[in-house]
């Protein structure tokens, strides 16, 4: 037998200048990261500060490192096929029918997997914690194999640019044709193993976060005092830890018809592949609300802060947010209505799905009802959390229509539906990360991001979007299918044109995006949060430094209220030294975490290329990791009273030196929470 | 060695085990959820023998009883080494951990000889739907067991090595769970798999 399974030379991508080009830009992308570490020497420092950290902040900074990264790609990808279908009118474009085929399959696995969930995890690490009062997540090891293991999918379907080729089934790999018989080569496998892999390690996320809201609140932080962002994640994370099971079950079924020859969802021999669309959706409509609960809970933080007012119907968001996670699960036959069911079970999935519209409507008008009155400050979080509730709403009306499945059966597959679901998810999750993305990125790091130029992002995505989704209701409607790598109607192309400039103005966001960071690092002495609440904020995080200590609240604050900042602030104990500071007992750094990751990802590579030597020698490497972790009885380390008095020190020059708040140079600002203001 | 001085802990350490058993409950719900799509699966697919065997051609009765007792057995035996964990009885907590695991592997082995001889009759996975989901759904469950066995045996090399301290008695008591836990599987498979296809 082949040491190299079914590798070989002919794997490497020199089939075609386009391949060949996209892997050495992928190439060059991980050769450069390797000297810029080496430039600058800081491979200390990568290794012993990042790569073995369970620090909750700096396991969320690199997952969104890793989804910015990914968000790139998608992007490439996305313009590919819309620049391809602008010109393929009679003709064949640029883009041959199998290389078109794994940019539109890749653009949504990396988006959804590799972009939204790394995200919106990283958001969540970044926050939650320090949002209920917390100094690290209940687990912080079980994090970091979480991120190593998200990183090792990632890394697979990067590397399929390079070594073979990525799938060509769509981003849902609907059996038959991602079977065996029709599609023999590895592009399948490289999204079965990214898939299941990242999967491991958003399960274990949403256990980790929902044993960390549940177990490690301040005192006092009694569950209906939570931010809502913690409500979302809290309520995500149980979508996790209940969805997630049925999409590893698919994907491994699939992978065990592909390896092994059986008869899952083969097309004969006692197959059923109506039950792999089944249990795939049985986790995929529940994963859009993974992805978009976290975002409206950014909204809802951002809408207060910068309206200047205390959040509208914090209840009813709570409860609208509990009707979603609980109908999130009963609508996801809506994905197929044409595939045979009886009216009777349609209209009841065609029911609930437009049911689920209505606590989706109360959050909207709860947060309407938030800005109604308030002073509003249109900073560029702000400005995106206005662009999705008006949009939103758009891609929401076309979504009531889709769930009536008569509608449907003439919509289906076309690319209404890819403008539905683009008009939920570009608003809804990437607006709401871009709006925490801007928000929270002082926390991080101590700096505020440029405006001018998050301000000129946010006007180039919304007017991006609309320019290329709207002709794809048109479209839609003109009866145009999705995923075309060549058309013969001419009605068609002048809407794919204007779609094609769309997307243009949304690479000048994306370019817009990438120039901030770079501007804002560069200036970032000018824009310092020294005071660590640069928004006049009103929820914990902007209780702690920014960035915030390793422990966090060097005394765990008392929570005695909702928006427990803002009221720490009136109440006039904000800033207050402690009389004295205890030891703290903190994590110790391991490379445990990196090294699961990286034998996870040789698991998927041996796994996909039949190279079984590999499989088991990396399983026996992450059996030996976790077996020497859980015999480790030394994992904590204490962190004297005397070194954490150093660090709080420093900080109170720092707070003297910007007494006042950043917004209050703002136009429009409603003033300090004054303790009179309380009464 | 006294359990109780040994056992003494902070009310940190107290709180960090309770976070970890929620934790793992939370994994184990998460778990029940892959049997149950197995399950589904198997439910959905029992009929498609595809003019290969069916459940009644390839199941025996007396095998699947033998497996069964052993599980069962194994999980009372369980129960014993954790009662002697609180009673502090280290060579105890040996002896039936060491119990457990010989049945334990006795199931396993009786499983193995189960899937080979069907291999060997042609009446492998790659046969039929049906054998297709038989197999994963058992398959899955022996795999859980064999975890089960490499952690029996971690926990057995621990408690050995460190004695009944704090966080050996808390591994062990999520160990406990687990493990009857995958006697609650075994139950369902052979209730919903094994019972109807022979009956």
């Amino acid at each position: 037998m082949d040491i190299f399974g079914r590798l070989t030379i002919e794997s490497l991508p020199f089939y075609s200048a386009i391949a060949a080009s996209g892997a050495a830009v992928t190439v060059l992308g991980g050769l450069s990261v390797v000297a810029v570490i080496t430039y600058f020497g800081a491979w200390r420092l990568v290794l012993f500060q990042w790569l073995s950290s369970v620090d909750h902040k700096k396991i969320g900074i690199m997952y969104i490192m890793l989804a910015l990264v990914m968000l790139v790609r998608g992007f490439v990808d996305a313009a590919m096929m819309r620049s391809q279908q602008a010109i393929a009118l009679n003709s064949d474009g640029y883009l041959p029918p199998g290389h078109f085929d794994q940019i539109f399959s890749s653009h949504g696995t990396i988006m959804i997997f590799f972009m939204a969930m790394p995200f919106l995890s990283g958001l969540i690490n970044l926050i939650m914690p320090q949002q209920i009062g917390s100094r690290d997540v209940a687990f912080p090891f079980m994090n970091a194999v979480s991120l190593w293991l998200s990183m090792a999918g990632a890394a697979l379907v990067l590397i399929s640019l390079v070594i073979g080729k990525f799938s060509t089934a769509g981003w849902t790999a609907y059996p038959p044709y991602s079977g065996l018989e029709f599609t023999p080569g590895v592009g399948v496998d490289y999204w079965i193993w990214a898939v299941l892999i990242s999967g491991f390690g958003s399960t274990m996320s949403g256990i980790n976060f929902l044993v960390t809201i549940i177990k490690c609140r301040a005192p006092g932080m009694t569950m209906f005092r939570l931010p809502l962002f913690t409500w979302t994640v809290f309520i995500t994370s149980v979508l996790i830890i209940f969805a997630f099971p049925a999409l590893t079950v698919a994907c491994a079924m699939l992978a065990l018809d592909r390896t092994l020859g059986m008869h899952f969802f083969t097309n004969g021999m006692g197959g059923n592949m109506m039950n792999y669309i089944n249990l795939f959706w049985l986790w995929g409509h529940p994963e859009v609300y993974i992805l978009i609960l976290p975002a409206f809970g950014v909204f809802s933080e951002v809408v207060a802060v910068f309206s200047q007012k205390r959040l509208f119907g914090y209840i009813s968001l709570v409860l609208a947010t509990m009707a979603i996670g609980l109908l999130s699960f009963t609508v996801w036959l809506h994905h197929f209505f044409t595939m045979g069911s009886s009216a009777r079970v349609n209209s009841f999935f065609g029911t609930m799905t437009t049911i689920i519209a209505v606590p989706t409507g109360v959050k909207v008008f709860d947060w309407l009802l938030t800005m109604y009155r308030g002073r509003i400050i249109f900073k560029p979080p702000m400005l995106f959390t206005i662009g999705f509730l008006v949009t939103f709403v758009i891609g929401g009306l076309s979504g009531v229509l889709l769930a009536l499945p008569p509608i449907d059966y003439l919509m289906h597959n076309t690319t209404f539906l890819i403008a539905h679901f683009h008009n939920m998810i570009i608003p809804g999750v990437l607006f709401g990360y871009l709006a925490g993305y801007m928000f929270w990125f002082p926390k991080a790091f101590g700096f505020k991001l440029n405006e001018k130029w998050g301000t000129r992002a946010f006007w180039c995505w919304i007017v991006g979007f609309y320019v290329a989704f709207m002709p794809l209701y048109v479209l839609g409607l003109l009866g145009m299918p999705r995923r075309m790598e060549h058309y013969e109607i001419a009605a068609w192309q002048p809407h794919l044109i204007v779609a094609a400039f769309g997307a243009f103005i949304i690479l000048l966001g994306m370019i817009c995006l990438g120039v901030q960071l770079w501007v804002s690092v560069r200036d970032r002495i000018e824009a310092l949060d020294l005071t660590g609440d640069p928004w006049n904020g009103r929820s914990l995080e902007w209780a702690t430094s920014s960035p915030a200590a390793p422990y966090n609240f060097a005394v765990l604050p008392k929570v005695e209220c909702r928006d427990a900042w803002w009221d720490m602030k009136q109440r006039g104990v904000a800033y207050r030294r402690p009389e004295k500071y205890e030891d703290i007992v903190m994590p110790k750094n391991t490379f445990a975490g990196a090294v699961i990751g990286a034998a996870g990802f040789a698991f998927g590579f041996a796994m996909i290329w039949w190279i079984w030597w590999l499989a088991l020698l990396s399983l026996a490497v992450i059996g030996a990791a976790i077996i020497v972790r859980a015999s480790n009885d030394d994992d904590e380390f204490v962190m004297p009273a005397s070194e954490v008095k150093a660090i709080e020190d420093a900080r109170f020059p720092q707070l003297a030196k910007a007494p006042k708040n950043a917004m209050e140079d703002e136009p429009g600002f409603a003033g300090q929470p004054a303790p009179e203001a309380a009464a | 060695m006294s359990s109780a001085a040994a056992m003494t802990v902070s009310p940190r350490e107290a709180k960090r085990y309770e976070e970890k058993d929620f934790g793992f409950w939370l994994y184990l719900m998460s778990d029940a959820v892959i049997f149950a799509c197995l399950f589904a699966t198997y439910l959905v697919m029992a009929g498609n023998a595809a003019g290969g065997p069916t459940p009644k051609d390839v199941f025996s009765l007396e095998r699947a009883a033998a497996e069964t007792a052993l599980l069962l057995l194994s999980s009372t035996t369980f129960g014993i080494a954790a009662v002697s964990l609180w009673a502090g009885d280290r060579s105890k907590v040996l002896l039936w951990l060491a119990i457990t695991l010989l049945l334990g592997a006795g199931f396993i082995a009786l499983e193995f000889g189960e899937f080979s001889g069907m291999i060997a009759e042609g009446a492998g996975p790659d046969r039929s739907g049906f054998l297709s989901a038989f197999f994963t759904l058992v398959g899955t469950h022996g795999l859980h067991v064999s975890v089960g066995l490499v952690w029996i045996l971690v926990m057995i090399g621990q408690v050995f090595a460190k004695g009944l301290t704090a966080p050996v008695a808390s591994r062990l008591m999520r160990l406990g769970l687990f493990w009857h836990f995958l006697d609650i599987i075994w139950v369902v498979i052979f209730s919903v798999v094994y019972l109807p296809g022979l009956l």
